[in-house]
Protein backbone atom coordinates (compact mmCIF):
# COMPACT_ATOMS: atom_id res chain seq x y z
CA UNK A 1 0.00 0.00 0.00
CA UNK A 2 1.22 2.81 -0.89
CA UNK A 3 1.83 6.04 1.25
CA UNK A 4 2.23 9.91 0.70
CA UNK A 5 4.03 12.87 2.80
CA UNK A 6 1.09 15.26 2.77
CA UNK A 7 0.67 18.21 5.19
CA UNK A 8 3.52 16.55 7.27
CA UNK A 9 1.69 13.05 7.73
CA UNK A 10 1.89 9.51 5.72
CA UNK A 11 -1.44 9.30 4.39
CA UNK A 12 -2.64 5.82 2.70
CA UNK A 13 -3.19 5.73 -0.87
CA UNK A 14 -4.46 2.95 -3.41
CA UNK A 15 -3.17 2.60 -6.96
CA UNK A 16 -5.02 5.51 -8.46
CA UNK A 17 -3.86 8.02 -5.55
CA UNK A 18 -7.49 7.97 -3.88
CA UNK A 19 -7.18 7.88 0.03
CA UNK A 20 -7.41 4.22 1.55
CA UNK A 21 -8.29 5.67 5.52
CA UNK A 22 -11.02 8.63 5.31
CA UNK A 23 -10.43 9.22 9.06
CA UNK A 24 -6.68 10.08 8.30
CA UNK A 25 -8.58 13.28 6.08
CA UNK A 26 -8.53 16.75 7.26
CA UNK A 27 -9.21 19.98 5.40
CA UNK A 28 -5.84 21.00 4.89
CA UNK A 29 -5.02 17.46 3.04
CA UNK A 30 -8.44 18.54 1.19
CA UNK A 31 -7.13 21.61 0.02
CA UNK A 32 -3.68 19.40 -1.18
CA UNK A 33 -5.48 17.35 -3.12
CA UNK A 34 -7.85 19.54 -4.66
CA UNK A 35 -4.46 21.16 -5.66
CA UNK A 36 -3.18 17.82 -7.68
CA UNK A 37 -6.50 17.66 -10.27
CA UNK A 38 -6.18 21.58 -10.66
CA UNK A 39 -8.89 22.76 -8.39
CA UNK A 40 -7.44 26.10 -6.68
CA UNK A 41 -8.60 27.62 -4.25
CA UNK A 42 -11.74 25.66 -3.14
CA UNK A 43 -14.47 27.63 -2.72
CA UNK A 44 -17.21 27.85 -0.15
CA UNK A 45 -19.31 26.13 -3.36
CA UNK A 46 -16.45 23.36 -2.73
CA UNK A 47 -16.89 23.14 0.81
CA UNK A 48 -20.47 22.79 0.74
CA UNK A 49 -19.99 19.62 -1.60
CA UNK A 50 -17.03 17.99 0.50
CA UNK A 51 -18.75 18.59 3.96
CA UNK A 52 -21.63 16.77 2.64
CA UNK A 53 -19.79 14.16 1.31
CA UNK A 54 -17.70 13.89 4.54
CA UNK A 55 -21.03 13.62 7.07
CA UNK A 56 -22.94 11.21 3.91
CA UNK A 57 -19.98 9.07 4.29
CA UNK A 58 -20.05 8.59 8.00
CA UNK A 59 -23.25 7.80 8.59
CA UNK A 60 -24.07 5.81 5.22
CA UNK A 61 -20.56 3.88 4.95
CA UNK A 62 -20.29 4.68 1.42
CA UNK A 63 -19.22 7.42 -1.03
CA UNK A 64 -22.81 9.33 -2.63
CA UNK A 65 -23.10 9.67 -6.09
CA UNK A 66 -23.72 12.51 -8.05
CA UNK A 67 -27.51 11.71 -7.98
CA UNK A 68 -27.45 11.44 -3.97
CA UNK A 69 -25.62 15.09 -3.70
CA UNK A 70 -28.51 16.52 -5.94
CA UNK A 71 -30.83 15.15 -4.13
CA UNK A 72 -30.36 14.99 -0.84
CA UNK A 73 -27.93 17.49 -0.75
CA UNK A 74 -29.70 20.11 -3.24
CA UNK A 75 -26.65 20.61 -5.34
CA UNK A 76 -27.50 20.51 -8.67
CA UNK A 77 -25.74 17.96 -11.10
CA UNK A 78 -24.68 20.89 -13.80
CA UNK A 79 -23.20 23.28 -10.80
CA UNK A 80 -20.99 19.77 -9.88
CA UNK A 81 -19.35 19.49 -13.22
CA UNK A 82 -18.44 23.27 -13.16
CA UNK A 83 -17.02 22.88 -9.46
CA UNK A 84 -14.89 19.75 -10.38
CA UNK A 85 -14.71 19.54 -14.19
CA UNK A 86 -14.53 16.44 -16.61
CA UNK A 87 -15.41 13.49 -13.60
CA UNK A 88 -16.69 15.15 -11.06
CA UNK A 89 -17.69 11.93 -9.23
CA UNK A 90 -14.33 10.72 -8.95
CA UNK A 91 -12.72 14.01 -7.98
CA UNK A 92 -15.18 15.03 -5.32
CA UNK A 93 -14.80 11.67 -3.88
CA UNK A 94 -10.33 12.36 -4.23
CA UNK A 95 -10.94 15.85 -3.15
CA UNK A 96 -12.42 14.45 0.48
CA UNK A 97 -10.03 11.58 1.21
CA UNK A 98 -13.06 9.02 0.13
CA UNK A 99 -12.94 6.11 -1.87
CA UNK A 100 -14.46 6.62 -5.36
CA UNK A 101 -18.69 5.64 -5.56
CA UNK A 102 -19.08 2.65 -6.76
CA UNK A 103 -21.26 2.47 -9.73
CA UNK A 104 -23.24 -0.61 -8.23
CA UNK A 105 -23.37 -3.44 -10.39
CA UNK B 1 -54.00 -14.39 14.17
CA UNK B 2 -50.54 -12.50 12.79
CA UNK B 3 -50.37 -10.57 9.64
CA UNK B 4 -47.55 -10.94 6.73
CA UNK B 5 -48.41 -8.70 3.86
CA UNK B 6 -45.98 -8.74 1.01
CA UNK B 7 -46.33 -5.42 -1.58
CA UNK B 8 -45.79 -6.26 -5.00
CA UNK B 9 -45.99 -9.93 -6.81
CA UNK B 10 -43.34 -9.46 -9.09
CA UNK B 11 -40.18 -12.23 -8.98
CA UNK B 12 -39.39 -11.40 -5.63
CA UNK B 13 -42.86 -11.16 -3.85
CA UNK B 14 -44.41 -14.27 -5.28
CA UNK B 15 -41.69 -16.19 -4.43
CA UNK B 16 -41.42 -14.79 -0.97
CA UNK B 17 -45.08 -15.96 -0.11
CA UNK B 18 -44.49 -19.47 -1.68
CA UNK B 19 -41.66 -20.12 0.09
CA UNK B 20 -43.03 -18.86 3.62
CA UNK B 21 -46.81 -20.02 3.01
CA UNK B 22 -45.70 -23.69 3.68
CA UNK B 23 -43.33 -22.19 6.62
CA UNK B 24 -45.24 -20.31 8.46
CA UNK B 25 -48.78 -22.40 10.31
CA UNK B 26 -52.17 -20.95 8.62
CA UNK B 27 -53.77 -21.31 11.96
CA UNK B 28 -51.28 -18.79 13.07
CA UNK B 29 -50.50 -16.53 10.15
CA UNK B 30 -52.57 -14.86 7.71
CA UNK B 31 -50.31 -13.90 4.56
CA UNK B 32 -51.72 -11.25 1.72
CA UNK B 33 -49.88 -10.05 -1.33
CA UNK B 34 -50.91 -6.78 -3.53
CA UNK B 35 -50.03 -5.90 -7.34
CA UNK B 36 -51.30 -2.96 -9.07
CA UNK B 37 -52.42 -5.29 -11.78
CA UNK B 38 -53.10 -9.11 -13.04
CA UNK B 39 -50.29 -9.92 -15.20
CA UNK B 40 -46.93 -11.38 -14.51
CA UNK B 41 -44.38 -10.01 -16.95
CA UNK B 42 -41.37 -12.17 -17.15
CA UNK B 43 -39.08 -9.07 -17.72
CA UNK B 44 -35.75 -11.03 -19.11
CA UNK B 45 -37.96 -11.88 -21.97
CA UNK B 46 -38.41 -8.37 -22.98
CA UNK B 47 -35.30 -8.89 -24.27
CA UNK B 48 -35.73 -10.73 -27.18
CA UNK B 49 -39.57 -8.77 -28.17
CA UNK B 50 -37.40 -6.10 -30.81
CA UNK B 51 -35.88 -8.40 -32.39
CA UNK B 52 -38.92 -10.89 -33.15
CA UNK B 53 -37.65 -13.43 -30.78
CA UNK B 54 -39.91 -13.50 -28.31
CA UNK B 55 -43.61 -12.21 -28.90
CA UNK B 56 -45.84 -10.62 -25.84
CA UNK B 57 -47.75 -13.80 -25.22
CA UNK B 58 -44.49 -15.39 -24.46
CA UNK B 59 -43.75 -13.29 -21.75
CA UNK B 60 -47.26 -12.56 -20.06
CA UNK B 61 -49.34 -15.15 -17.52
CA UNK B 62 -51.92 -14.53 -14.76
CA UNK B 63 -50.35 -13.26 -11.83
CA UNK B 64 -52.63 -15.72 -9.74
CA UNK B 65 -51.64 -18.69 -10.94
CA UNK B 66 -48.20 -18.42 -9.05
CA UNK B 67 -50.15 -17.15 -6.02
CA UNK B 68 -50.57 -20.35 -3.31
CA UNK B 69 -53.23 -21.27 -2.01
CA UNK B 70 -53.66 -19.76 1.51
CA UNK B 71 -52.58 -16.38 0.74
CA UNK B 72 -54.99 -13.94 -0.02
CA UNK B 73 -54.26 -11.91 -3.58
CA UNK B 74 -55.47 -8.05 -3.57
CA UNK B 75 -55.37 -6.21 -6.81
CA UNK B 76 -54.91 -2.27 -6.66
CA UNK B 77 -52.21 0.29 -6.40
CA UNK B 78 -50.59 0.53 -3.21
CA UNK B 79 -51.52 4.26 -2.54
CA UNK B 80 -49.82 4.85 0.64
CA UNK B 81 -47.65 2.89 3.15
CA UNK B 82 -47.49 4.33 7.14
CA UNK B 83 -45.06 2.54 8.77
CA UNK B 84 -46.27 3.49 12.55
CA UNK B 85 -49.60 2.47 12.56
CA UNK B 86 -49.03 -0.51 10.52
CA UNK B 87 -50.87 -0.13 7.90
CA UNK B 88 -51.26 0.02 3.95
CA UNK B 89 -53.56 1.69 1.97
CA UNK B 90 -54.91 0.38 -1.69
CA UNK B 91 -56.41 2.30 -4.25
CA UNK B 92 -60.26 2.40 -3.58
CA UNK B 93 -59.59 3.11 -0.17
CA UNK B 94 -58.79 -0.58 1.34
CA UNK B 95 -56.69 -0.75 4.35
CA UNK B 96 -54.36 -3.50 4.46
CA UNK B 97 -52.67 -3.89 8.70
CA UNK B 98 -50.05 -5.75 9.02
CA UNK B 99 -47.62 -6.85 11.58
CA UNK B 100 -45.16 -7.81 9.53
CA UNK B 101 -44.40 -5.80 5.95
CA UNK B 102 -42.06 -7.05 3.09
CA UNK B 103 -41.69 -4.62 0.62
CA UNK B 104 -41.34 -5.73 -2.77
CA UNK B 105 -42.63 -3.24 -5.43
CA UNK B 106 -39.30 -3.40 -7.66
CA UNK B 107 -37.62 -0.61 -9.57
CA UNK B 108 -39.08 0.76 -13.37
CA UNK B 109 -37.98 3.21 -16.08
CA UNK B 110 -38.82 6.81 -15.44
CA UNK B 111 -38.37 8.60 -18.80
CA UNK B 112 -39.50 11.88 -16.87
CA UNK B 113 -36.10 12.07 -14.90
CA UNK B 114 -34.61 13.33 -18.47
CA UNK B 115 -35.48 16.67 -19.77
CA UNK B 116 -36.69 16.60 -23.26
CA UNK B 117 -37.47 12.70 -23.12
CA UNK B 118 -41.24 12.60 -21.86
CA UNK B 119 -42.46 15.66 -24.42
CA UNK B 120 -40.64 13.79 -27.52
CA UNK B 121 -43.13 12.74 -29.84
CA UNK B 122 -43.43 9.07 -31.06
CA UNK B 123 -41.79 9.94 -34.14
CA UNK B 124 -38.73 11.45 -32.46
CA UNK B 125 -36.62 7.95 -32.53
CA UNK B 126 -36.41 7.48 -29.10
CA UNK B 127 -36.99 4.17 -27.98
CA UNK B 128 -36.46 1.87 -24.71
CA UNK B 129 -37.10 -2.09 -24.22
CA UNK B 130 -37.67 -1.80 -20.01
CA UNK B 131 -41.29 -2.10 -20.86
CA UNK B 132 -43.13 -4.70 -22.14
CA UNK B 133 -45.40 -1.48 -24.50
CA UNK B 134 -41.61 0.02 -25.13
CA UNK B 135 -40.29 -3.25 -26.61
CA UNK B 136 -42.99 -4.47 -28.90
CA UNK B 137 -42.96 -0.33 -30.14
CA UNK B 138 -38.94 -1.08 -30.97
CA UNK B 139 -39.74 -4.53 -32.76
CA UNK B 140 -42.24 -2.63 -35.01
CA UNK B 141 -39.62 0.70 -35.40
CA UNK B 142 -36.53 -1.73 -36.23
CA UNK B 143 -38.56 -4.03 -38.74
CA UNK B 144 -38.72 -0.83 -40.99
CA UNK B 145 -35.46 1.46 -39.97
CA UNK B 146 -33.27 2.15 -42.95
CA UNK B 147 -29.85 2.21 -40.61
CA UNK B 148 -28.09 5.34 -39.46
CA UNK B 149 -26.63 5.95 -36.48
CA UNK B 150 -28.04 3.73 -32.98
CA UNK B 151 -26.80 4.44 -30.00
CA UNK B 152 -27.69 2.38 -27.03
CA UNK B 153 -27.23 4.37 -23.31
CA UNK B 154 -28.01 3.88 -20.28
CA UNK B 155 -28.69 6.96 -18.27
CA UNK B 156 -27.94 6.47 -14.29
CA UNK B 157 -26.92 3.38 -12.21
CA UNK B 158 -28.00 1.31 -10.60
CA UNK B 159 -30.98 0.12 -12.76
CA UNK B 160 -32.04 -3.56 -13.03
CA UNK B 161 -30.09 -6.07 -15.10
CA UNK B 162 -27.20 -4.24 -15.87
CA UNK B 163 -26.33 -6.64 -18.45
CA UNK B 164 -29.30 -5.99 -20.65
CA UNK B 165 -28.01 -2.77 -22.53
CA UNK B 166 -25.21 -4.91 -23.56
CA UNK B 167 -26.77 -7.88 -24.60
CA UNK B 168 -29.38 -5.59 -26.37
CA UNK B 169 -26.39 -4.09 -28.51
CA UNK B 170 -24.99 -7.60 -29.59
CA UNK B 171 -28.17 -8.64 -30.47
CA UNK B 172 -28.55 -5.43 -32.74
CA UNK B 173 -25.17 -6.38 -34.19
CA UNK B 174 -25.90 -9.92 -34.99
CA UNK B 175 -29.76 -8.90 -36.31
CA UNK B 176 -28.45 -6.21 -38.73
CA UNK B 177 -25.57 -8.70 -40.03
CA UNK B 178 -28.34 -11.45 -40.58
CA UNK B 179 -29.94 -8.77 -42.61
CA UNK B 180 -26.91 -7.78 -44.44
CA UNK B 181 -27.58 -4.43 -43.27
CA UNK B 182 -24.69 -3.91 -40.88
CA UNK B 183 -23.17 -1.77 -43.27
CA UNK B 184 -25.89 0.96 -42.94
CA UNK B 185 -25.71 0.90 -39.19
CA UNK B 186 -23.68 2.61 -36.85
CA UNK B 187 -24.11 1.13 -33.52
CA UNK B 188 -22.62 3.44 -29.81
CA UNK B 189 -23.07 2.35 -26.10
CA UNK B 190 -22.81 4.80 -23.91
CA UNK B 191 -22.11 4.75 -20.21
CA UNK B 192 -21.95 7.14 -17.58
CA UNK B 193 -19.45 5.06 -16.28
CA UNK B 194 -15.75 5.14 -16.90
CA UNK B 195 -16.12 1.46 -18.02
CA UNK B 196 -18.68 -1.10 -20.11
CA UNK B 197 -19.25 -2.85 -16.91
CA UNK B 198 -18.34 -1.82 -13.09
CA UNK B 199 -16.54 -4.83 -12.27
CA UNK B 200 -12.88 -4.99 -13.93
CA UNK B 201 -12.77 -8.66 -15.46
CA UNK B 202 -15.92 -8.93 -16.37
CA UNK B 203 -15.17 -5.40 -18.58
CA UNK B 204 -12.22 -6.60 -20.06
CA UNK B 205 -13.52 -9.14 -21.51
CA UNK B 206 -16.39 -6.90 -22.51
CA UNK B 207 -14.86 -4.61 -24.10
CA UNK B 208 -13.51 -7.30 -26.25
CA UNK B 209 -16.60 -8.79 -27.72
CA UNK B 210 -17.68 -5.08 -28.14
CA UNK B 211 -14.52 -4.88 -30.27
CA UNK B 212 -15.10 -7.86 -31.98
CA UNK B 213 -18.29 -6.71 -33.14
CA UNK B 214 -17.26 -3.41 -34.02
CA UNK B 215 -19.63 -1.37 -31.67
CA UNK B 216 -17.94 2.23 -31.05
CA UNK B 217 -18.10 2.80 -26.62
CA UNK B 218 -18.75 6.24 -25.34
CA UNK B 219 -17.66 6.46 -21.71
CA UNK B 220 -18.28 9.07 -18.72
CA UNK B 221 -21.24 10.05 -20.73
CA UNK B 222 -23.92 11.50 -18.11
CA UNK B 223 -26.72 12.67 -20.07
CA UNK B 224 -28.03 16.03 -18.74
CA UNK B 225 -31.35 16.19 -21.41
CA UNK B 226 -32.53 14.92 -24.71
CA UNK B 227 -32.51 17.07 -27.49
CA UNK B 228 -35.18 15.45 -29.57
CA UNK B 229 -35.68 18.09 -32.07
CA UNK B 230 -31.59 18.01 -32.92
CA UNK B 231 -31.69 14.11 -32.78
CA UNK B 232 -28.92 14.35 -29.87
CA UNK B 233 -28.04 12.90 -26.18
CA UNK B 234 -26.37 15.89 -24.37
CA UNK B 235 -24.17 15.05 -21.69
CA UNK B 236 -23.10 17.31 -18.91
CA UNK B 237 -20.07 17.82 -19.59
CA UNK B 238 -21.01 19.25 -22.96
CA UNK B 239 -20.52 16.43 -25.46
CA UNK B 240 -23.48 15.59 -28.10
CA UNK B 241 -24.19 12.71 -29.24
CA UNK B 242 -26.07 12.26 -32.17
CA UNK B 243 -28.58 9.29 -32.84
CA UNK B 244 -30.97 8.30 -35.64
CA UNK B 245 -32.40 5.41 -33.50
CA UNK B 246 -31.95 5.81 -29.57
CA UNK B 247 -32.48 2.59 -27.67
CA UNK B 248 -32.42 4.42 -23.80
CA UNK B 249 -32.55 3.12 -20.52
CA UNK B 250 -34.10 5.51 -18.67
CA UNK B 251 -33.70 6.51 -15.04
CA UNK B 252 -34.84 3.57 -12.47
CA UNK B 253 -36.66 4.38 -9.44
CA UNK B 254 -38.23 2.16 -6.55
CA UNK B 255 -42.04 2.72 -5.98
CA UNK B 256 -42.93 6.31 -5.53
CA UNK B 257 -45.05 5.17 -2.53
CA UNK B 258 -41.90 4.24 -1.04
CA UNK B 259 -40.60 7.30 -1.37
CA UNK B 260 -43.89 8.96 0.00
CA UNK B 261 -43.80 6.96 3.15
CA UNK B 262 -40.03 8.41 3.76
CA UNK B 263 -38.72 4.78 3.05
CA UNK B 264 -36.77 4.95 0.26
CA UNK B 265 -32.90 6.72 -0.64
CA UNK B 266 -32.40 9.03 -3.47
CA UNK B 267 -33.72 6.85 -6.01
CA UNK B 268 -36.66 5.38 -4.05
CA UNK B 269 -34.84 1.93 -3.20
CA UNK B 270 -35.15 0.90 0.39
CA UNK B 271 -31.97 0.86 2.96
CA UNK B 272 -31.52 -2.26 4.52
CA UNK B 273 -28.94 -4.67 6.43
CA UNK B 274 -27.63 -6.78 3.24
CA UNK B 275 -27.03 -9.80 4.59
CA UNK B 276 -30.55 -10.62 6.28
CA UNK B 277 -33.09 -7.75 4.06
CA UNK B 278 -34.19 -6.18 7.15
CA UNK B 279 -35.14 -2.11 7.32
CA UNK B 280 -32.72 0.11 8.62
CA UNK B 281 -36.03 1.77 10.28
CA UNK B 282 -38.40 -0.12 10.87
CA UNK B 283 -37.48 -3.84 13.10
CA UNK B 284 -40.97 -5.38 11.60
CA UNK B 285 -39.83 -4.37 8.13
CA UNK B 286 -37.60 -5.71 4.72
CA UNK B 287 -37.30 -4.86 1.36
CA UNK B 288 -36.86 -8.05 -1.03
CA UNK B 289 -35.42 -7.77 -4.53
CA UNK B 290 -35.10 -4.86 -6.83
CA UNK B 291 -37.17 -2.93 -4.01
CA UNK B 292 -34.24 -2.92 -2.24
CA UNK B 293 -31.01 -0.89 -1.81
CA UNK B 294 -28.22 -3.68 -1.98
CA UNK B 295 -24.75 -3.12 -3.64
CA UNK B 296 -25.20 -6.00 -5.91
CA UNK B 297 -26.81 -6.36 -9.27
CA UNK B 298 -30.65 -5.50 -9.18
CA UNK B 299 -31.50 -8.66 -11.08
CA UNK B 300 -34.00 -11.95 -11.07
CA UNK B 301 -31.29 -14.20 -10.50
CA UNK B 302 -30.71 -12.06 -6.52
CA UNK B 303 -34.38 -12.10 -6.38
CA UNK B 304 -34.23 -15.91 -6.26
CA UNK B 305 -31.38 -16.16 -4.01
CA UNK B 306 -32.44 -13.58 -1.77
CA UNK B 307 -35.50 -14.66 -1.08
CA UNK B 308 -34.04 -18.23 0.08
CA UNK B 309 -32.23 -16.43 2.37
CA UNK B 310 -34.57 -14.51 3.75
CA UNK B 311 -37.47 -17.44 3.53
CA UNK B 312 -34.77 -19.25 6.30
CA UNK B 313 -34.43 -16.43 8.57
CA UNK B 314 -37.94 -15.25 8.88
CA UNK B 315 -39.92 -17.57 11.11
CA UNK B 316 -37.28 -17.84 13.12
CA UNK B 317 -36.77 -13.91 13.46
CA UNK B 318 -40.43 -13.82 14.48
CA UNK B 319 -40.10 -16.08 17.36
CA UNK B 320 -37.25 -13.35 18.47
CA UNK B 321 -34.42 -15.84 17.56
CA UNK B 322 -31.27 -14.85 15.33
CA UNK B 323 -31.29 -14.45 11.86
CA UNK B 324 -28.54 -17.22 10.94
CA UNK B 325 -28.61 -16.99 7.04
CA UNK B 326 -26.37 -13.87 5.34
CA UNK B 327 -26.57 -13.03 1.69
CA UNK B 328 -23.79 -12.55 -0.14
CA UNK B 329 -24.87 -10.68 -2.86
CA UNK B 330 -24.91 -14.13 -5.33
CA UNK B 331 -25.45 -12.66 -8.60
CA UNK B 332 -25.94 -14.93 -11.79
CA UNK B 333 -26.43 -13.57 -15.16
CA UNK B 334 -26.19 -14.73 -18.68
CA UNK B 335 -25.40 -12.57 -21.48
CA UNK B 336 -26.91 -13.29 -24.95
CA UNK B 337 -24.30 -12.06 -27.41
CA UNK B 338 -25.76 -12.66 -30.82
CA UNK B 339 -25.57 -15.67 -33.43
CA UNK B 340 -26.67 -18.27 -30.83
CA UNK B 341 -24.29 -17.33 -28.59
CA UNK B 342 -23.69 -16.16 -24.83
CA UNK B 343 -21.64 -15.73 -21.71
CA UNK B 344 -22.42 -16.15 -17.43
CA UNK B 345 -21.25 -13.85 -15.18
CA UNK B 346 -21.14 -15.36 -11.60
CA UNK B 347 -20.26 -12.96 -8.77
CA UNK B 348 -21.47 -11.71 -5.06
CA UNK B 349 -20.30 -8.77 -2.84
CA UNK B 350 -16.83 -9.70 -2.55
CA UNK B 351 -16.00 -11.65 -5.47
CA UNK B 352 -16.11 -10.07 -9.11
CA UNK B 353 -16.90 -12.32 -11.98
CA UNK B 354 -14.34 -14.19 -13.17
CA UNK B 355 -13.47 -16.74 -16.07
CA UNK B 356 -13.89 -20.43 -15.41
CA UNK B 357 -16.51 -23.12 -15.28
CA UNK B 358 -19.58 -22.66 -13.87
CA UNK B 359 -20.57 -26.36 -12.96
CA UNK B 360 -24.14 -27.21 -13.24
CA UNK B 361 -25.34 -31.30 -12.81
CA UNK B 362 -26.60 -33.40 -15.79
CA UNK B 363 -26.62 -29.64 -18.14
CA UNK B 364 -23.47 -28.02 -17.21
CA UNK B 365 -20.87 -26.90 -16.99
CA UNK B 366 -21.46 -23.14 -18.04
CA UNK B 367 -18.54 -21.76 -19.43
CA UNK B 368 -17.55 -18.03 -17.55
CA UNK B 369 -17.05 -15.13 -18.96
CA UNK B 370 -16.97 -16.56 -22.37
CA UNK B 371 -19.17 -17.03 -25.83
CA UNK B 372 -20.45 -20.35 -25.88
CA UNK B 373 -23.46 -21.94 -27.50
CA UNK B 374 -24.58 -23.60 -23.99
CA UNK B 375 -24.66 -20.46 -22.31
CA UNK B 376 -27.72 -19.37 -24.89
CA UNK B 377 -29.21 -22.06 -24.41
CA UNK B 378 -28.63 -21.88 -20.20
CA UNK B 379 -30.42 -18.29 -21.18
CA UNK B 380 -33.46 -19.89 -23.62
CA UNK B 381 -34.15 -22.53 -20.71
CA UNK B 382 -34.50 -19.79 -18.34
CA UNK B 383 -37.77 -18.67 -19.25
CA UNK B 384 -39.26 -22.00 -18.61
CA UNK B 385 -37.51 -22.53 -15.14
CA UNK B 386 -38.90 -19.04 -14.47
CA UNK B 387 -42.81 -19.64 -14.98
CA UNK B 388 -41.97 -23.39 -13.44
CA UNK B 389 -39.79 -23.51 -10.99
CA UNK B 390 -38.11 -20.08 -9.78
CA UNK B 391 -41.61 -18.50 -9.39
CA UNK B 392 -43.35 -21.41 -7.51
CA UNK B 393 -40.48 -21.68 -5.11
CA UNK B 394 -39.16 -24.73 -6.23
CA UNK B 395 -36.06 -26.26 -5.70
CA UNK B 396 -33.48 -24.95 -8.65
CA UNK B 397 -29.96 -26.76 -8.61
CA UNK B 398 -28.67 -23.27 -8.17
CA UNK B 399 -27.79 -22.82 -4.24
CA UNK B 400 -28.08 -19.48 -2.99
CA UNK B 401 -24.47 -18.92 -1.88
CA UNK B 402 -21.75 -18.46 -4.33
CA UNK B 403 -18.97 -20.98 -5.14
CA UNK B 404 -15.09 -20.47 -6.02
CA UNK B 405 -15.69 -23.66 -7.71
CA UNK B 406 -14.09 -23.82 -11.24
CA UNK B 407 -13.42 -20.16 -10.80
CA UNK B 408 -9.86 -18.65 -12.04
CA UNK B 409 -7.82 -15.50 -10.85
C1 LIG C 1 -35.27 -5.83 -20.16
C2 LIG C 1 -34.98 -6.60 -18.91
C3 LIG C 1 -34.18 -7.71 -18.96
C4 LIG C 1 -33.89 -8.43 -17.82
N1 LIG C 1 -33.10 -9.55 -17.91
C5 LIG C 1 -32.81 -10.26 -16.80
C6 LIG C 1 -32.02 -11.44 -16.88
O1 LIG C 1 -31.59 -11.85 -17.96
N2 LIG C 1 -31.72 -12.10 -15.74
C7 LIG C 1 -32.19 -11.66 -14.53
O2 LIG C 1 -31.89 -12.30 -13.53
N3 LIG C 1 -32.95 -10.56 -14.42
C8 LIG C 1 -33.28 -9.85 -15.53
N4 LIG C 1 -34.08 -8.73 -15.43
C9 LIG C 1 -34.41 -8.20 -14.09
C10 LIG C 1 -35.57 -8.90 -13.41
O3 LIG C 1 -36.69 -8.91 -14.23
C11 LIG C 1 -35.87 -8.13 -12.12
O4 LIG C 1 -34.68 -7.94 -11.40
C12 LIG C 1 -36.84 -8.89 -11.24
O5 LIG C 1 -38.08 -8.97 -11.88
C13 LIG C 1 -36.97 -8.21 -9.88
O6 LIG C 1 -38.03 -8.72 -9.16
P1 LIG C 1 -38.83 -7.81 -8.13
O7 LIG C 1 -39.88 -8.67 -7.57
O8 LIG C 1 -37.90 -7.13 -7.22
O9 LIG C 1 -39.50 -6.67 -9.03
P2 LIG C 1 -40.64 -6.87 -10.13
O10 LIG C 1 -40.62 -8.25 -10.67
O11 LIG C 1 -40.48 -5.75 -11.09
O12 LIG C 1 -41.99 -6.72 -9.32
C14 LIG C 1 -42.43 -5.53 -8.69
C15 LIG C 1 -43.93 -5.59 -8.62
O13 LIG C 1 -44.42 -4.53 -7.78
C16 LIG C 1 -45.60 -4.02 -8.36
N5 LIG C 1 -45.78 -2.63 -7.90
C17 LIG C 1 -44.87 -1.63 -7.92
N6 LIG C 1 -45.39 -0.50 -7.41
C18 LIG C 1 -46.67 -0.80 -7.05
C19 LIG C 1 -47.74 -0.06 -6.45
N7 LIG C 1 -47.62 1.23 -6.13
N8 LIG C 1 -48.91 -0.70 -6.22
C20 LIG C 1 -49.07 -2.00 -6.53
N9 LIG C 1 -48.10 -2.76 -7.09
C21 LIG C 1 -46.91 -2.16 -7.34
C22 LIG C 1 -45.37 -4.13 -9.85
O14 LIG C 1 -46.62 -4.17 -10.56
C23 LIG C 1 -44.59 -5.42 -9.97
O15 LIG C 1 -45.41 -6.52 -10.23
C24 LIG C 1 -34.41 -8.01 -16.57
C25 LIG C 1 -35.25 -6.88 -16.52
C26 LIG C 1 -35.54 -6.17 -17.66
C27 LIG C 1 -36.44 -4.98 -17.59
Amino acid sequence: MPTANIAGRDIALNDEGFMTEPTQWTEEIGTFLARQIGIDPLTEEHWKVIRFLRSDFDAQGETATLRRVSTVAGIGTKDLYTLFPGKPARKMAYVSGLPKPKGCV
Amino acid sequence: MKRLLVLGAGTAGTVVVNKLRPRLDPAEWQITIVDQDACHHYQPGYLFIPFGIYRRRDVERPRRDFIPAGVEMVLGRIEEIDPQAQRVTVAGGRHLDYDYLVIATGTHPDPSQTPGYEGAAVGDGIHQFYTLDGAVALYERLKSWEGGRLVVNIMEFPFKCPVAPLEFTFLADWWFRERSRRDKVEIVFATPMSEVFTKPVAARHLTGVLESKEIAVETDFYVERIDADAGALVAYDGRELPYDLLVTVPVNLGAEVVARAGLGDELNHVPVDKGTFLSTQHGNLFAVGDAAALPTSKAGSVAHFSVEVFAENFPRYVEGLEMLERFDGHANCFIESGFGKGLLIDFNYDTEPLPGKYPLPGIGPFSLLQETVTNHWGKMMFRWVYWNLLLRGREIPLPAEMSMYGKER
